[in-house]
Parts: structure tokens; C-alpha cells; sequence
């Protein structure tokens, strides 16, 4: 039995990493915070995979039930997908310390909380990898958009340290950073059509890097490009820049 | 983001809403005046395009699989594709399927699509033994063969509710593997021969080089084939080449075009030889270009798909190819094929003879071409295919569909013409 745990199972992008591993022949830990919503998901990939999904409950913001989570699973994951992710609208956010603090939870804290726990396990055992979607807008700070992506900054720094330390340990883990992707969560965003990926490319794209040991990677690649450009503008220009 | 269709031709922009949820749909169709279904986007013109559209892929869960009578029902979001990943390695196979395996289910029955082996099974509705679908009041019914819901949904291109799931019929098979024979002739009257020779062979499909001129006209590859028996069911999609960028519109001239044609037609060996091939390789050739429709250039292209009474076949044919081979207008794909019986759906295309499917780019004079070519369609009895279709006129369109008053006097009196429209709708006000 070989087990992939997706934290923050419900988003698209969760939904189609689930199918291509199913796919591939991995057995699925869902993890979400009201894992009961997950029942058609967990039915669908079993009638395409013939693969075992088991759905469990976590919340990504309670960090003090970590720990036990990660203790109860029997068998432990061959692997770990970090998908949680929390856009609180920019305008919004600077207003409301509550819509700050929950991307900061979302994204960077409690992520790192239970990755802690799960990196510990891994080093010890000498295997295993840990995926991170962090964003492209953690390259840099932007006025439209950056208390979302100062946590992911903070995501992307922690990955890549994580990465440092378990690369002794044989522990791969992978940062992905993706632009612009078609989900339940941009929908309401006008989104250019050539920087815009749907979340089934997305979801084969991190498999692919995945599994052939990458540490970064850019989805769609272009925007490895773009972000290379943005955070080359010198600061005395880009403090004037609306972009 | 706009959606487009895969011609990309017309070009509009549009407000699209994508459906996670019976609830969330009824919502949208409560707030939105008129919209239309869409799927993966494979219809070729404006019939899946308007101000509004319904993006359906993302309702797309398996909701039931029965091994051993091959019987699955699953939303209508789903693809072919996934489709086949699931049910090919325990020996299932669709019982029809399209030269691309990348539509939604619930396309499949909107076109009432067809492919390789129409003389013999006929159209993607024969595997479908029911469907649900959402009227325009939110309601959602299930129906079965022979429900006029059924006859009229089934080829309706999306104009009579939003089809939720349906249970389809697969086919059994002890192979991902297909035994081919292909058929090198040297002119029409040889490809009609031909296709007589092997009518029954459960797979047919012939390409054939437009540009070819005088005596040369029609000559074709035949390829026709059906399952192997050798019990490997290994099937795994290829990883798939992309079309990073859309080509100059110059790129696909005709020059390039008779290079295609010529080192196609000349890779094939001299009269008939075999093949043992993959199902991808044998229905699904071009799915292995991700975004080929690119080639054609940022102006777009369409598709021209008519098909003539058999008995017609040959002397509409000959009368078109000869008007193609005189306009000098390249068509990259030209795909000819025998058609069995009609069936009783009000807006299906498939009739019994044959049906011949081009590309043509998009620039000058091109509507003039294809309207004398609907003349010499009409004058032998023929019909359009509206589901590659951008520009056909509402005369042309109406002669070619005997039921179509049946249709638009279903939808009117179920008021779905003041909920689903399409762009093609409008035009052949249907």
C-alpha cells in the first residue's frame, strides 16, 4: 500500500492532483475540514482507479491537533501534498485583521505546523516527499496583491530550507508555484487566456515534477519567465509600477 | 476569460459561469436571461458560443461503474478520455466514439456524435440508455429511449436543458490493440470500391487528398480495422506534443498543405498492407498534437462536414472535390466515411451514404466557396453537420433537416428557446 496524503483536499486543484495519482496507482489520504463533502470524490476515484481513498478531517488553522493526526495514520504516506490555500481579497484583507491572520494561518503556519511533524517522520525514516503549492505571487510583492503573497513568500522560503535540510535524508520536496489557474477560487477574476492553466494540466504538471525529482517548478512554465522579469525590476521603478 | 471554439472562428467575448453543483446551476439559470452549454470546447463553430456560456467540465464525477455489464453513469463533465483511462484495462471500450476522445459526455450526446463504425452501430445516442438533464425552470428530468426529451436532446446541440449525467452501454473487448488494413486507391471510383470491399469490417475511415487533380480525384487511404483478440489490456496515454503558439496565418499555404498531402499519401505503402496499431494511434490520431486547430493561423478555420444520399454520393462528391481542386483552397484533413441507417433523433446528421469533413482556413473568398459548395450538398439531397459548422445559411440548413419544424415547435412549447441559445441558433434560428 502506498499512501499520498492531499492536505486541503476540496479545491480543484486538490481534486485533479487525487485523480492522477489514483491513476497512477497511489492509495489517497483526503484530508480537508469537512472531509464528509469529499463522499462523491472518494466514490469517483474509486470507479476510476480502483484505488483506496480514505477521507479524514483536519483543519489546517488547529494546530494543536497536528500532531495527533499525523500519529493516527496507519500506514504512514509514501508522501505529502500541501494544497490549502486561502485568497482573502487584497482591499479587504488590509481592513480586516481577521482576513489577514486566516491567510497567514492558511497559507504559511499551518502549513508549516503540520509539515514540521510530518518532515520529522520522514528525515527519521530516510524517505518520502512533501509537495508545497506555494504561488508566483510570492515572488514578489505587489500592491493588488500582497498580504496573500507575502505568506506565500513565507511558504516558498520554508519549502526551500525544508528542502536543504532532508536533501541528506534522501527527501524530496517540491515547491510549486503556479500563475494564474481556472479554479472555484479565481472565478470571479478576469484571467488571461495564454496565462491561465486548468487545474487538470496543473495537477499532471506536479505529478510529472514530482516524480521526476524536481524542486521548483512554474505552472504554466512561462511564468517562470515572467516572474524572472518582475523580480529583476529595480525597486526604485517598481515601487511606481501598477502591475 | 472568453471561451472560444476549437475552429476559433467566430470570435466573441463571453461571461462564463463553470457548474460544480445542481444547486449553483439553478441558481445561474434563474439569474442568467439566455446562455449555452459547453464542454470541451471540440465544436468547431459558433454552436456551443454566446454572451453567456455554462462551462460544464467541472461536473464531472464517476457515479457508477458496474464491471461486468459495462454499464457506467457518470456527470456529463466528464471526458471520453477519462473515460477510456477507467474502463479499457478491465476490457470496456465505448461503443461509439469520435475521431477525438477530449469531448465532455454530455457533448457526445449533444451532437449525437458518430465515428468509424456508424454503418454498423450507429450514433453516440444508441450506447446511451438514459440521461438527466435540467429544464429551463430548474426542474430535472431523467429519460429514456424513445421520451421525445430523448429524441430531441440527443443531436439537439445543447438547446433543450443542461444534461446532468447519463448512463451509457460499453462495448466488450479483449484488446487495446487494433488489427488495420490500409488501402491505398488510386481515384474515387477505387475509394467507393473500396469502402464497398470492407463494409463489413466494423471500423472504416478514409483520408483523402482534395488537392489531387483530373483523373487523380478521390484517391484516398483506407484504413479499416477492428479489435485484436490477444487479451493485452494495457492502455496508457501518451504524453501528448503541444502547438506551443498559433502560427502565422501564411504558415498553412497551400503549398504546405500539398506537402502534407503528398508525404501522408506516399508514407503508405502501394495498394493494401497491415498494421497492428493502439487505440489512440487508430481513433484518435490528431489527440496526439495538443491544440493542432493552432496551425491554421490567429484568423481561425472551419470545418466543412456534409453528407449525400449513398446513392448520390458519388456524383456529389465527384461535382465537390472538383470544385475544391479548382478553388486551390488547402485542406489540411479530409475525411471521408460510410454511413449507415438515420435514426429517429429530430436533429442527428448521420443518413445513410457517404460524408466528406475539411478544414479551411479562414481569409477571403472562403464563405463564397462553401456557399457553392451548399448549393451542389442541396442539389443532391445532402445535409451540414452543425456541430463543425460557423456559417451555414437558415434556407440551407432547414432543407437538409426534415424535422426540424418538429424541433422548434418541442422547444417552443417547452420554452427552452427563451433559456438555450447559441450563437448557431440564432443564425439558423433554431
Amino acid at each position: 500500500m502506498s499512501f499520498v496524503l492531499i492536505i486541503g483536499a476540496s479545491s480543484d486543484i486538490a481534486k485533479n492532483i487525487a485523480r492522477v495519482y489514483a491513476k497512477n496507482g497511489y492509495d489517497l489520504y483526503l484530508a480537508a475540514r469537512k472531509s464528509s463533502e469529499l463522499e462523491e470524490l472518494k466514490h469517483d476515484i474509486e470507479l476510476r482507479s480502483s484505488r483506496r481513498v480514505i477521507l479524514l478531517d483536519f483543519d489546517i488553522s488547529a494546530y494543536e491537533t497536528h500532531k495527533k493526526f499525523y500519529d493516527s495514520l496507519e500506514p504512514k504516506p509514501l508522501g505529502v501534498i500541501v494544497v490549502s490555500g486561502y485568497m482573502a481579497e487584497q482591499k479587504k484583507a488590509q481592513k480586516e485583521w481577521d482576513e489577514t491572520v486566516a491567510m497567514i494561518n492558511v497559507n504559511y503556519s499551518g502549513a508549516v505546523s503540520i509539515l514540521n511533524i510530518i518532515a520529522e517522520d520522514f528525515e527519521k525514516e530516510r524517505r518520502g516527499f512533501i509537495v508545497g503549492i506555494s504561488s508566483v505571487a510570492g515572488d514578489r510583492g505587489r500592491k493588488t496583491n500582497y498580504l496573500y503573497g507575502s505568506t506565500k513568500a513565507a511558504f516558498s522560503a520554508y519549502l526551500s530550507g525544508l528542502r536543504n535540510r532532508l536533501y541528506e535524508s534522501g527527501v524530496q520536496v517540491l515547491t510549486v508555484k503556479p500563475g494564474f489557474v481556472a479554479t472555484k477560487m479565481t472565478q470571479h477574476l478576469e484571467l488571461p487566456k495564454n496565462l491561465t492553466a486548468q487545474p487538470e494540466d496543473v495537477a499532471q504538471d506536479i505529478f510529472d515534477a514530482q516524480q521526476n525529482g524536481r524542486n521548483v517548478l512554474y505552472t504554466k512554465p512561462i511564468w517562470f519567465l515572467i516572474m524572472l522579469i518582475i523580480k529583476h525590476i529595480p525597486e526604485f521603478l517598481f515601487k511606481k509600477m501598477s502591475i | 476569460m472568453s471561451l472560444q471554439s476549437w475552429g476559433m472562428y467566430p470570435k466573441i467575448e463571453n461571461k462564463v459561469f463553470s457548474f460544480r453543483s445542481k444547486d449553483s446551476l439553478r441558481e445561474y439559470m434563474k439569474e442568467t436571461a439566455e446562455f449555452i452549454s459547453y464542454g470541451n470546447g471540440r465544436s468547431y463553430g459558433d454552436s456551443a458560443l454566446n454572451d453567456n456560456i455554462l462551462y460544464t467540465k467541472t461536473y464531472d464525477n464517476f457515479l457508477d461503474f458496474d464491471e461486468n455489464t459495462g454499464i457506467l453513469n457518470a456527470q456529463a463533465g466528464v471526458l471520453l478520455s477519462d473515460i477510456l483511462d477507467a474502463v479499457v484495462k478491465k476490457g470496456w471500450f465505448l461503443k461509439v466514439t469520435p475521431g477525438t476522445k477530449l469531448i465532455t459526455l454530455g457533448g457526445a450526446i449533444a451532437s449525437d456524435v458518430h465515428g468509424k463504425n456508424h454503418h454498423m452501430e450507429g450514433c453516440f445516442s444508441q450506447c446511451v440508455e438514459e440521461f438527466s438533464i435540467m429544464l429551463h425552470d430548474g426542474l430535472i428530468k431523467t429519460c429514456k429511449k424513445g421520451d421525445e426529451l430523448f429524441l430531441a436532446t440527443c443531436g439537439g446541440m445543447g438547446l433543450t436543458g443542461v444534461i446532468l449525467s447519463a448512463k451509457i452501454s460499453l462495448k466488450k473487448i479483449n484488446s487495446a490493440y487494433i488489427n488495420q488494413t490500409t488501402i491505398k486507391t488510386k481515384n474515387l471510383k477505387e475509394t467507393f470500391e473500396a469502402f464497398e470491399k470492407y463494409k463489413d469490417m466494423p471500423y472504416s475511415v478514409a483520408w483523402i487528398d482534395c488537392l489531387a487533380q483530373n483523373e487523380e480525384i478521390g484517391k484516398c487511404l483506407l484504413m479499416v480495422g477492428d479489435f485484436a483478440n490477444d487479451a493485452n489490456l494495457e492502455y496508457k496515454s501518451k504524453k501528448k506534443l503541444t502547438i506551443p503558439f498559433t502560427f502565422p496565418s501564411f504558415t498553412l499555404n497551400n503549398l504546405s498543405v500539398r506537402a502534407f498531402n503528398y508525404l501522408y499519401y506516399a508514407k503508405a505503402k502501394e495498394g493494401i498492407s497491415k498494421q497492428k496499431v493502439t487505440i489512440d494511434a487508430f481513433f484518435y490520431p490528431l489527440d496526439a498534437i495538443g491544440e493542432w486547430n493552432k496551425i491554421y493561423g490567429k484568423n481561425g478555420f472551419t470545418q466543412y462536414q456534409f453528407i449525400l444520399p449513398k446513392e448520390a454520393s458519388y456524383a456529389g462528391l465527384m461535382e465537390i472535390l472538383q470544385k475544391i481542386s479548382q478553388s486551390g483552397k488547402g485542406s489540411f484533413l479530409a475525411v471521408l466515411k460510410l454511413y449507415g441507417k438515420t435514426n429517429d433523433n429530430y436533429l442527428s446528421f448521420p443518413m445513410e451514404g457517404y460524408s466528406l469533413a475539411l478544414d479551411f482556413k479562414i481569409e477571403d473568398g472562403i464563405f463564397e466557396l462553401l456557399d457553392s459548395l451548399d448549393t451542389v450538398v442541396l442539389k443532391y439531397g445532402g445535409r451540414i453537420y452543425l456541430t463543425k459548422d460557423a456559417r451555414v445559411h437558415k434556407e440551407t440548413f432547414e432543407q437538409g433537416y426534415p424535422m426540424i419544424e418538429k424541433f422548434r415547435a418541442f422547444r417552443k412549447e417547452h420554452k427552452m428557446d427563451e433559456k438555450f441559445n447559441s450563437l448557431q441558433s440564432k443564425r439558423v434560428k433554431i
